[in-house]
């Protein structure tokens, strides 16, 4: 469902052009459960942003759902983006002065769907990830676990496909964190298809396929 | 996205930040307000000076002495004028649809009864003043008719004078005098009150050819006509004239119609409650450059919210809606608390203060919601535009 062919992303940074990508070939099957590591600079966040079409590649073309989706304009991708993909961030980007609920809510308003269904697809969210008891509470009276947890169901409520994590757990303590990769498992579980960014390697190394990559470069499939 | 939908989630947000709302509507508030309490007043102003010129009656003429040109001295500094007199008064109430004509002349004069003394304001007037003032008589009745040229010494005295000179005893058949002259009370008018600040009830009125022996004057002030409502101002107009020019072989007059008058005033009037308008418009652009200034910092605030929101599917029209629809629900609150203070403002000044002359207008109440609408959206666009052209990859990394 993905493919990435030569893909190229090349950043002007003053006078240096930064080869943040180079020529990377990746296939992410349906279903699929991929980890991205590398060092910090390796480009495993381009990658992801290219991934989750909020950058756009320099060169190479990106297949999504048999769509080339690198001649795209901006609200053809963001579209796609509320459609097909859910976000899972490092540093949670919750609202904060919307509740729990109201939170999870925003992509489907953003989608235009009637307020009837929304709400029913907000309580079953919560009932997914475990804070049924935490709808209308605000993000900073919730631990940092159960943001996590708030922002997995934001990202699911969609139902979208591929499921995009950067470092899900790289602000939460080890036991929450550990809930948290848990919880995207599971979701992974219901053939939805979940890639990974993350440092840790004990936590790379639970994916069934793992991706390393060095300078831009794929080392490793 | 739904409409409902913006607006609620715009709503939200300005309630989330309430004393900062509260702080930024009251730039909305005070400009509203303002703008509806000035232009109450100048309305009621224009309502109270209109009415004092019409409770005189609307089909009236005037005629004064002297030509008005651009050029050259008045006629009272060189006397080339020939003055207005009784006769030409008698001849012009002898026209065609001509009801009335009254030649009059103003003075002061010490009034004297037993051993009470006042002066007050003489008019010398003709028998047709209940006609064409509009003044009806309470007791007794007025000064009689056909005795314009050699009238006998009656006097008609005005509400308050009669309840001055003589209190609880009735002045009718009573002597008074004025000046020198002694004089018989036929009849006291009803009370009229203040007509732009002169009192009509403290008056005394005399026969105009009596008024003219004792002011010493060759001729009257002014010539006030009462014509058919159903004719047109115009020809009216043009018979006075000629005939006039006729008696005087020039034309050394001036002729007023209450229309020509009532116009002027009403366009000065106009003018003077735009004018305050415009006054509470200065505070109105105030108002909206706070809510210029608070979309301008929201915008720089939440760049990481519109990377979310982007990130999670929302196009740009979507974030530019969003924020102008915040800047619009911050002036459209504003301007509805702003409509209502005012009104409640102005309700309290005729409550409190009943002489001043207050009138809700209406018509500049609608225009300064809609102007509040307008200011949202101006006060809006800007920021908005800001928000919307954010690339979503930068503004989710900001922070």
């Amino acid at each position: 469902m993905i493919e990435l062919e030569s893909i190229h992303r090349i950043f002007q940074v003053g006078e240096q052009q930064v080869h943040a990508l180079n020529n990377i070939n990746l296939t992410i099957k349906k279903g699929e459960y991929v980890s991205i590591m590398g060092p910090s600079g390796s480009g495993k966040s381009t990658l992801l942003n290219v991934i989750s079409l909020l950058d756009q590649p320099s060169s190479g073309k990106y297949t999504l759902n048999n769509q080339v989706v690198t001649e795209l304009n901006d609200d053809q991708l963001a579209q796609i983006r509320r459609k097909n993909i859910g976000f899972i961030f490092q540093f949670f980007h919750l609202i904060a002065r919307y509740s729990a609920a109201e939170n999870i809510e925003i992509p489907m308003i953003l989608a235009g769907i009637p307020v009837k269904e929304r709400k029913l697809r907000v309580e079953e969210a919560l009932v997914d990830v475990g804070l049924q008891s935490r709808a209308y509470h605000r993000p900073d009276q919730l631990s940092g676990g159960q943001i996590q947890r708030v922002a997995i169901a934001r990202a699911i409520i969609m139902r979208p496909q591929i499921l995009l994590a950067d470092e899900p757990t790289g602000n939460l303590d080890r036991r929450s964190g550990e809930e948290i990769i848990e919880l995207i498992e599971s979701l992974n579980q219901k053939k939805m298809t979940l890639v990974m960014i993350t440092h840790d390697e004990i936590l790379g190394c639970r994916a069934q396929r793992r991706i390393r990559l060095v300078d831009g470069k794929i080392t490793q499939l | 996205m739904q409409y409902f939908d913006i607006i609620n989630l715009a709503y939200k947000t300005v309630i989330s930040h309430k004393l900062r709302s509260i702080l930024t509507a009251l730039g909305m508030v005070i400009g509203i307000a303002s703008v509806i309490v000035l232009t109450s007043i100048g309305r009621g102003v224009h309502a109270f000076v209109l009415t004092e010129f019409t409770q005189f009656g609307t089909n009236l003429i005037a005629v004064f002495p002297g030509k008005t040109t651009t050029l050259g001295l008045s006629g009272a500094t060189i006397s080339t004028v020939r003055p207005l007199s009784i006769a030409d008064a008698i001849s012009l109430g002898e026209l065609e649809n001509i009801i009335a004509a009254l030649p009059l002349v103003q003075g002061n004069a010490r009034i004297e009864t037993g051993k009470k003394q006042r002066r007050t304001t003489v008019l010398g007037v003709g028998a047709a003043v209940p006609e064409i003032w509009k003044i009806k008589v309470a007791r007794g009745r007025f000064l009689p008719k056909n005795e314009q040229a050699n009238p006998r010494a009656f006097a008609v005295l005005g509400d308050k004078l009669a309840a001055q000179l003589f209190a609880k005893t009735s002045p009718l058949g009573q002597r008074i005098r004025i000046g020198n002259d002694r004089y018989r009370v036929l009849g006291v008018m009803e009370k009229k009150g203040q007509m732009m600040g002169f009192d009509m009830d403290d008056t005394v009125y005399i026969p105009t050819a009596k008024a003219l022996e004792m002011f010493n004057r060759e001729s009257v002030m002014e010539i006030d006509l009462l014509y058919n409502k159903n004719t047109q101002v115009k020809a009216i107009e043009k018979q006075i004239s000629n005939l006039l020019q006729r008696r005087h072989g020039r034309e050394d007059f001036s002729i007023i119609t209450q229309d020509q008058m009532l116009k002027s005033m009403d366009s000065i009037l106009n003018i003077l409650t735009l004018a305050v308008a415009a006054l509470g418009g200065i505070s109105l652009l105030v108002g909206s450059v706070g809510i210029l200034t608070i979309m301008t910092v929201a915008v720089s605030e939440r760049i990481s919210e519109i990377g979310l929101l982007r990130a999670v599917g929302a196009e740009k029209a979507m974030i530019f809606k969003l924020f102008l629809s915040e800047a619009l629900v911050l002036s459209v609150i504003g301007g509805v608390i702003g409509i209502f203070l005012g009104i409640f403002i102005v309700q309290s000044i005729k409550f409190m203060v009943p002489g001043l002359p207050v009138q809700l207008a209406w018509g500049y109440i609608c225009t300064a919601f809609i102007i509040s609408l307008l200011i949202g959206v101006i006060a809006g666009v800007i920021p908005a535009i800001k928000a919307a052209r954010l690339r979503p990859l930068e503004a989710l990394r900001s922070e």
